[in-house]
């Protein structure tokens, strides 16, 4: 059943969503490099759970009972590091050292220069192995932390993102929330033509999660999600997110090409002003 | 001196492919999502139906490459160095070396000049992994011709092969060959010997210049051939030249420092001293920053080569 939602509390995360957007085109830009399309991809859902969702303490990030967030896609650091900002894990001044020499703000999320990153990633399909891992040790202490993370569709190609969904089945593990960003491409194009994933769902299911689809970009729908998945008991759940890579930035929409390029100077302006800044 | 004209390593590979494909039709070239960064996109353009692109699968384009070059094809697999020799290092162990694959892995993003994707992105490890297993040709080109030249070589030849090219663009240093098991003179000497692979050959030869403005000779050897090493280079440049320093853009702990070393240690021992990384992972930065950062800068070339002269007292 479909929740109602304050439309104070839709109207925030809107608003978060379309500031980390912002710094997401702002860092990228700053740093000459970067991946914005999968970090615009993501940016709906990292809203929802770092404005709202996660049980999380910036003040305090290593808190034991706190709920974890892997982003396994670990490249798209930006949308992250934005919603980390955004959050008050790290001053915004700070997003546009992304990249640079001696910055906490590592080309793929870093756990071991900035307090709140739950998992060093960059290697594709290893975040979601360690999610399972911080699901067990949950329950081995018997901890209410709930476990999410984020995997990419082209990850899904790796053969250990299937190693830890069969695990995560395996071991029941119903603190733990995978959330699928599809936008249908990967670095050298759409992957249902380099090597096609459908029916991913159904295979997600088959691997013994419990899965739901929606829409990437529609905060009911993913606050809904997350809802669903704290009452599936004994299974993770997988939520397949469908978005669009480059979400928010018209000429970046659907587009591989914006997978690992930052805007140029134009772009940036053109971007920043479809995302309501006037410069 | 006129600078160095600089040109990309993966670009000379990605061209030598397509000509290489052109000559023989046994040729067949895999990737794993990053063909368009490893320039393998050009073969793939040019010859669709001899060109696969896995997805984001390495230790499966590794074994499918070895599984292909059972009828006799000539196989080349790319994609970066860390997701090579790193993530799919069990693939290329048994499906490449213990079944004697004709397997060709060129692993592009070799080192730190990766730059801003960080420390996960910066492969340290790779020559020493590979190195290690049985029978495997390594080859770190010092330049983009060179790098063409070892592509036409390593078709050329029978059995598993690693080549580690690099994001950047290098200054082109070398005469355009490449010879396995010869590490080229690229400037004689006799007051010490630099072997250096890589971005760090253009280094060393910088190095030897300012060394020279100062009176000292240094004799600069392109150690590309990893293995097969040019044993009896290393032995005549610690003979002759009686001190040894070496550059890499790798872990000094398992890269070419380890491998001379380990010869003249046993065969001719003199004074050895390793520039590369030292044992810890990279980070994000601009790549020639990074270099300086990690101290492998031609400053520090240029002071380890120094004091090892002074400690043998060579110069005051
Ligand atoms: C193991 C591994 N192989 C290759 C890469 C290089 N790489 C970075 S992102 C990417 C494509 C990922 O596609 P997807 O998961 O769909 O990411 P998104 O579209 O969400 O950005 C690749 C191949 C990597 N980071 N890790
Ligand atoms: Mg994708």
């Amino acid at each position: 059943m479909p929740g109602s939602y304050p439309a104070e509390l839709l109207e925030t995360l809107s608003q978060r969503a379309l500031e980390m957007r912002r710094n997401i085109l702002r860092m990228t830009h700053a740093a000459g490099s970067g991946h914005p399309g999968g970090s615009l991809s993501a940016t709906d859902v990292l809203a929802a759970l770092f404005f709202h969702e996660l049980r999380i303490r910036p003040e305090d990030p290593a808190w034991k009972d706190r709920d974890r967030f892997v982003l396994s896609k670990g490249h798209a650091a930006p949308a992250l590091y934005a919603a980390m900002a955004g959050r008050g894990f790290l001053p915004p001044g700070e997003l546009l050292t992304l990249r640079r020499l001696g910055s906490r703000l590592q080309g793929h999320v870093d756990a071991r220069k900035l307090p709140g990153v739950e998992a060093s990633t960059g290697c594709l399909a290893q975040g979601i192995s360690m999610a399972v891992g911080m699901a067990l040790d949950a329950r081995l202490d018997g901890r209410p932390s709930r476990v999410y993370a984020m995997i990419g569709d082209g990850e899904c190609q790796e053969g250990q993102t299937w190693e830890a969904l069969m695990a995560g089945a395996h071991y029941h593990l119903d603190n733990l929330v995978g959330i699928l960003d599809r936008n249908g491409i990967e670095t050298d194009g759409s992957t249902e033509e380099i090597m096609a994933l459908e029916p991913v769902e159904a295979k997600m299911q088959a691997f013994g999660w419990h899965t739901l689809s929606i829409d990437a970009h529609d905060f009911p729908q993913i606050l809904d999600a997350f809802a669903e998945a704290k009452r599936t008991r004994g299974k993770p759940t997988m939520i397949v997110a469908h978005s669009v890579k480059g979400k928010g930035v018209s000429f970046m929409e659907g587009k591989a090409a914006y997978h690992g390029k930052p805007p140029t100077d134009a772009e940036l302006v053109r971007g920043l002003r479809e995302l309501g800044v006037e410069s | 001196m006129p600078p160095r004209r600089v040109e990309s390593l993966r670009d000379a590979y990605g061209k030598t492919l397509v000509e290489l494909g052109e000559q023989d039709p046994r040729m067949v070239v895999l990737d794993a999502d990053l063909s368009g960064s490893t320039r393998t996109a050009l073969f793939g353009k040019r010859f669709p139906d001899r060109f696969f692109n896995v997805g984001v699968a390495e230790q499966n384009m590794i074994s499918i490459a070895a599984g292909l070059s059972t009828g006799g094809r000539v196989v080349f697999a790319s994609t970066f160095a860390v997701f090579a020799a790193g993530l799919a290092y069990n693939a290329i162990r048994q499906s490449v070396g213990y079944n004697r694959a004709n397997v060709k892995i060129v692993a592009t993003h070799g080192g730190l000049t990766v730059g801003g994707d960080g420390g996960t992105h910066q492969m340290l490890e790779d020559v020493g992994l590979m190195r290690g297993l049985p029978g495997m040709t390594v080859v770190v080109p010092a330049d983009a011709p060179e790098t063409a030249a070892a592509t036409r070589f390593l078709h050329a030849s029978e059995g598993p092969a690693y080549m580690r090219l690099s994001r950047e663009g290098f200054p082109v240093v070398t005469d355009g060959t490449f010879h396995l098991g010869r590490f080229p003179v690229l400037r004689d000497g006799s007051d010490l010997t630099f072997l250096a692979n890589g971005v760090m050959v253009a280094r060393a030869l910088d190095a030897a210049d300012r060394l020279a403005a100062v009176g000292i000779q240094a004799r600069v050897l392109d150690a590309s051939s990893m293995k097969p090493l040019d044993e009896s280079a290393i032995l005549r440049a610690a003979k002759e030249t009686g001190a040894l320093v070496t550059l890499e853009e790798h872990t000094v702990l398992t890269g070419l420092g380890a491998a001379v070393a380990a010869v003249t240690a046993e065969r001719y021992p003199v004074p050895v001293r390793r520039i590369g990384t030292p044992d810890v992972f990279g980070e994000s930065g601009d790549p020639w920053e990074l270099l300086d950062h990690f101290g492998l800068g031609v400053d520090r070339v240029v002071d380890v080569a120094w004091d090892l002269l002074r400690e043998r007292g060579r110069v005051a």
